[in-house]
């Protein structure tokens, strides 16, 4: 008896728990629409999600801005642009123009640069690392966790500061490049460029020790009969130490995945917001304003959960594959 | 190892120890800069004149007396309540690990010793509620919150985080207390204690490895937290990121700027505590997610 109430209730909390707080997110769509008493702005926000997927195979990079009814409009702008297309980079420099396309250019692009630089960086600091002196390693592993822990909006103002145009590392750049003019934060480039190096930085301590950690375990003598075969070190590392470590670069690369996607806090802190924004800032900014455009930003957030889930799915049906081994 | 060391050529070496180097000046020479500048004034953080007045301190001295001062600290701590702020982030991580871990502790020794696989679900929950972006969630909880009058309050924040925390924690700990041996609690039934007292005597002593690892966790969750911390608190209620956050809007007027470097600052001492003290589990927790995903 004792053990089935042990059991039973902690269970009972968990499965409480756990059916609510997914419930919070199935909500989502419905309840923040209800209060406005708009069932127009519910209908409005599906039509708009659904066309979105319909306009999906013709037109690429269909999302939409769904600002109430001027999701509508930015559909009909997409299709305009579509029609009224010179070329097809005209076409996505006029896509461009939609905060939407926008901030989902500038995640994708953040996505896909920042991880890839993130897998090699943190690699070739774990080898570097497991190279050198015993006793530095554990201050070096202690040193190397700092950025990854530190406050993602708190880690960004640090570096904002130092590449303001009167910081050291903004009048440095003005040095080497005889440009007093020169400043990060002014054009759009630049200020991809500043994020992506704050994201590589951020994120690269978390590669390089889940890479430091696999790296104990790679098979001596493996590593050995490799080197009397007469692999140079270099040809060691990419035939023996890379393929050992392949399931943790898929580690890294899905976590990686999923926090670059949600990027935000860097645009905060590095004040980008002109130059670039992501899904996430967004929502940030619908709900922040002084009118707080819920439904704006509840569309805003299925349509970024559409995009997570998709880049989650592949990863999402090996795990149910590997659990499951009959099916 | 030794002997494949001194094996290596002089030239690998020294490229390997130049990067290691590299790196760790990248790592926590920002750090470094902040901390230092941030006893200085504003015309020395930020020096139009001479980059080198910022290691110096020459306008500092001359405002002051000395190259060092306290008037950012003093100003953000005193001037404008950051020390609201630090307690308010103090109550919320206390009982936001408080909370998620004795949900999990419970939850994840039940799961683990009730024999039906819920590992892969865990998992599963863990990964989507990873995955999402916590703005994401705001929009939905603001108007439930507006509606029942309990927005902007501290203990609205804390539920919200440990539901977000949830099930990472417990799946964390389920996989934990799976690989303390079965046997282990049972012979403590067969010698007569019942399920709880086993519990009791026999887990709690060996699980703490693994609570202080998800503790950890969560604990940096909170702490770090800044898309809903600064959507779900009012403006009093405040915990140390959005504030800092708000200090940056006000930045224009002088030695504001110099406010946020010192809550910046302060901001970063615990967590460099934390990693001083807690670096050995900090790292297991970031590989067990490897190992076992």
């Amino acid at each position: 008896m004792a053990m089935i109430l042990f059991i039973a209730l902690p269970l009972t909390s968990i499965v409480s728990q756990s059916v609510h707080t997914p419930h919070d997110k199935v909500l989502l769509t419905v309840e923040s629409c209800d209060p406005f008493g708009c069932k127009t702005t519910t209908t409005v926000d599906q039509e708009a999600t659904r066309k979105l997927k319909e306009e999906k195979p013709l037109g690429k990079f269909v999302g939409s801005k769904i600002y109430l009814d001027r999701g509508h409009l930015a559909i009909n702008e997409v299709a305009d642009f579509w029609k009224n297309k010179t070329s097809l980079s005209d076409f996505f420099s006029n896509l461009k123009n939609l905060p939407f396309y926008r901030a989902m250019g500038f995640t994708l692009t953040f996505t896909f640069v920042v991880t890839p630089l993130v897998i090699v960086f943190g690699l070739v600091i774990a080898l570097a690392v497991n190279a050198v002196n015993q006793r530095l390693k554990g201050i070096l592993v202690f040193f190397s966790l700092l950025p990854f822990v530190v406050t993602p909006l708190v880690g960004s103002l640090i570096l904002f500061w130092m590449i303001d145009s009167r910081g050291l590392i903004g009048t440095f750049l003005q040095f080497i490049f005889e440009n007093p003019e020169l400043s990060l934060k002014a054009s759009t480039g630049l200020t991809w460029i500043t994020l992506i190096v704050y994201g590589v930085w951020h994120a690269a301590p978390f590669a390089f020790i889940v890479f430091y950690a696999g790296l104990q375990t790679v098979p001596k003598e493996t590593l050995e009969s490799a080197m009397i075969d007469g692999a140079t070190r270099f040809q060691q590392v990419i035939h023996v130490v890379v393929p050992h470590l392949s399931p943790l670069v898929a580690f890294v690369a899905l976590m990686q995945l999923m926090d670059n996607f949600r990027v935000f806090e860097p645009i905060i802190g590095f004040k980008a917001e002109a130059h670039a924004t992501s899904l996430s800032w967004i929502i940030y900014n619908d709900l922040g304003g002084e009118t707080r455009l819920l439904s704006s930003a509840a569309t805003s957030s299925v349509l970024t959960i559409i995009g997570v889930s998709i880049l989650l799915l592949p990863v999402l049906v090996r795990t149910w594959r590997e659990f499951n081994p009959s099916n | 190892m030794s002997n494949e060391q001194i094996k290596k050529p002089i030239r690998i070496q020294l490229l390997i120890y130049g990067f290691v180097a590299l790196w760790i000046i990248l790592a926590i020479f920002p750090f470094f800069w902040t901390v230092w500048g941030s006893f200085k004034v504003e015309l020395d953080f930020f020096s139009l004149a001479d980059w080198k007045n910022a290691i110096t301190g020459e306008r500092t001295i001359a405002v002051y007396g000395r190259p060092f001062t306290g008037a950012g600290y003093d100003g953000a701590w005193v001037q404008e309540e950051f020390w609201r702020a630090f307690r308010n982030t103090g109550i919320v991580c206390f009982f936001t690990v408080l909370t998620s871990l004795t949900i999990a502790t419970l939850g994840g020794y039940a799961l683990s010793r009730s024999g039906f696989r819920y590992a892969f679900w865990l998992l599963i929950i863990a990964l989507i509620f990873r995955a999402l972006p916590p703005i994401t969630l705001v929009s939905g909880y603001l108007l439930p919150f507006y509606e029942w009058n309990i927005w902007g309050v501290l203990p609205t924040t804390i539920i919200v985080l440990v539901a977000i925390n949830q099930p990472f924690t417990l799946w964390m700990l389920h996989s934990f207390f799976q690989k303390i041996p079965k046997e282990l609690d049972e012979s403590a039934k067969v010698d007569g204690c019942t399920q709880f007292q086993a519990f009791k005597n026999v887990i709690i002593p060996v699980m703490w490895p693994g609570v202080i690892t998800a503790g950890l966790f969560s604990f940096l969750l909170a702490y770090n937290d800044f898309a809903i911390t600064a959507m779900l608190l009012s403006q009093d209620n405040q915990t140390m990121v959005p504030k800092i956050n708000s200090f940056m809007g006000t930045t224009q007027t002088e030695g504001n700027v110099m406010f946020a470097v010192a809550a910046v600052v302060s901001a970063i001492i615990p967590l460099f505590i934390l990693v001083m003290f807690f670096q050995r589990q900090l790292v297991s927790g970031l590989t067990a997610g490897a190992v076992k995903g």
